[in-house]
């Protein structure tokens, strides 16, 4: 009894440390690629090119999660603000909604899920088949030149996908709300107009998906070059990602939102 | 650096954790000179390469590349080091995102200022050499596996390196490929004056390619000498690898219990005694 109890102690100690040196392993490669990040805007192109795939190619499941998210808020919303009487600020209802929590951290998660493992497994296959070896043999280090831009890149895309979100959001409310249920349209818009605050609630909101960014890119770049070079430590390593940026996304939006509520 | 050696190797010991990888290894490789270092799978060969190349460091002893001792040598100087240094991998490791041209261009594009004309004109002199000019703009999953090592073998010699590695170049090519690779490490090194060093374990192909030989097992050196000394060796491992042989120094079998043991239950992988 005494024996197992120990042994079930050891095990969550054994987890605890294992988490922390996992996030501290992510902070030590994060640092790296910050350090060797200078390629990554002198060669501009290289992050162009990155912001194509993690970005542009992320914008269908973006635009259309989006929109469905705005008109399912558009239709919970009207139904309980009508039993307030008050169904005109269903359009503040969405947008609020949208621009503090579920346009930073919706966008992040499918984000994470989209781009973040497209990077972990690309990085890792091109470790399994050497070609970060062949690159450092070529006097090119690999954290500059394959890491930064794809981290970048990411990073860069994450604040403008969610803008795109938090856009189709409002509109998909809209759709449902004024044109589908009959809301007055000059209501929906001004009280929304009125009731959102450009900085604390837009801006707060994009610094959130810019965090998200961080994290999500650090962590699949992180995945994909830590990653055993076989088909498995790559198929784990892309599951890693997913499930450790998602946790991250819940995490960090936790303590930001208590950082950023006026009260 | 009045050494005439580009490569020196003595007494150095390598360990990964507690596993020691290669045990007191003494190597010279003259400037110019072709030399494979030859062994089965799994005996260290490609870990010696890779120390070679400074993508490990030694546990113990000495190494030194052109004069550079790798075990004190700093990054900024190993990266000016790999300048000089060219390495063909086993299976080409080529750039999947990047066409055969943008390949073998990478290095004149990363680490030169040469017009774009001219990295066009070096880039397909360097295809024009293994053959490949015509492939220019293929992407590198369309080729062949022949195909894929001449492109990776024009790519590592982009910069006509000083010393060129090769890992396993005849490694799961059919022997047509193969032949033509062989032409080309020889035709390379009379060409360009290049040290090149063979880690394989295809014997004939590499006796018939090579100045000398050092031959790996187990992490140490059991035997070294031009090709026609190891053809003419008696020592046994020399004779069991050069011919092919199935049993010898190096068994058939993996250790295992006696069959007898097993057959009479005394072992503790027989189906009896895990039923006891």
């Amino acid at each position: 009894m005494l024996n197992k109890t120990r042994q079930e102690l050891e095990n969550v100690g054994r987890m605890s440390l294992d988490l922390v040196s996992g996030i501290g392993a992510v902070f030590v490669f994060l640092l790296l690629t910050l350090r060797y990040s200078a390629t990554s805007f002198q060669r501009f192109s290289l992050t162009i090119r990155e912001i194509f795939f993690s970005g542009v190619l992320s914008l269908i499941i973006i635009l259309v999660s989006g929109l469905f998210v705005g008109m399912v808020l558009g239709l919970q919303g009207y139904e309980t603000l009508q039993t307030y009487g008050s169904s005109e600020s269903v359009g503040v209802l969405v947008a609020l909604s949208l621009t503090r929590e579920l346009g930073p951290v919706v966008s992040a998660l499918l984000f994470a899920s989209r781009a973040g493992s497209a990077i972990t497994a690309e990085i890792g296959l091109m470790k399994a088949t050497e070609q970060l070896s062949a690159m450092e043999m070529m006097a090119i280090n690999p954290i500059a030149r394959v890491v930064g831009p794809r981290f970048w890149g990411g990073v860069l895309s994450m604040p403008i996908l969610t803008a795109m979100f938090i856009g189709t959001g409002v509109l998909g409310g809209y759709i449902i709300a004024v044109l589908l249920i009959g809301v007055d349209s000059g209501a929906f818009w001004s009280q929304m107009n009125a009731a959102v605050d450009f900085s604390h609630d837009v801006v707060n909101g994009l610094l959130k998906s810019f965090v998200f960014g961080l994290a999500i890119c650090s962590i699949a770049t992180y995945q994909g070059y830590a990653a055993a070079p076989t088909a498995e430590g790559v198929s784990g390593a892309t599951t890693r990602t997913v499930v450790s940026s998602s946790l991250a996304i819940l995490a960090l939006d936790l303590v930001l939102t208590a950082f950023m509520l006026k009260g | 650096m009045a050494s005439d050696a580009a490569v020196e190797i003595s007494r150095l010991n390598f360990r990964y954790g507690e596993r020691a990888i290669l045990k007191g290894i003494n190597m010279r490789i003259p400037r110019g000179s072709i030399v494979a270092i030859m062994g089965q799978s799994g005996c260290g060969k490609t870990t010696l390469l890779r120390l070679i190349g400074g993508q490990l460091k030694p546990t113990e002893g000495d190494l030194s590349v052109e004069g550079h001792d790798m075990k004190a040598i700093t990054p900024d100087a190993l990266y000016r080091l790999r300048r000089q240094m060219g390495m063909l991998f086993q299976f080409g490791a080529l750039f999947t995102d990047l066409s055969v041209f943008e390949n073998v261009a990478f290095q004149m594009r990363e680490h030169t200022d040469l017009s774009e004309s001219l990295i066009r004109d070096l880039t397909l002199l360097k295809l024009q050499a293994v053959g490949l000019r015509g492939v220019r703009d293929r992407m590198p999953g369309a080729l062949s596996g022949g195909m894929a090592r001449r492109v990776a073998l024009a790519r590592a010699i982009a910069l006509d390196p000083m010393i060129m590695m090769y890992d396993e170049p005849f490694t799961g090519l059919d022997p047509i490929s193969m032949g033509v690779i062989a032409k080309l490490i020889r035709d390379l090194n009379s060409a360009l004056g290049t040290t090149s060093i063979i880690v394989t374990h295809d014997v004939q192909e590499s006796l018939r390619l090579v100045d000398y030989v050092y031959f790996v097992s187990e992490g140490v050196i059991v035997a070294e000498g031009t090709p026609e000394e190891i053809r003419s060796s008696n020592l046994p491992y020399v004779h069991q690898f050069v011919w092919g042989e199935m049993d010898g120094p190096v068994p058939f079998h993996y250790p295992a219990p006696s069959m007898q043991d097993f057959l009479a239950g005394n072992s503790p992988h027989s189906r009896r005694s895990m039923h006891a």
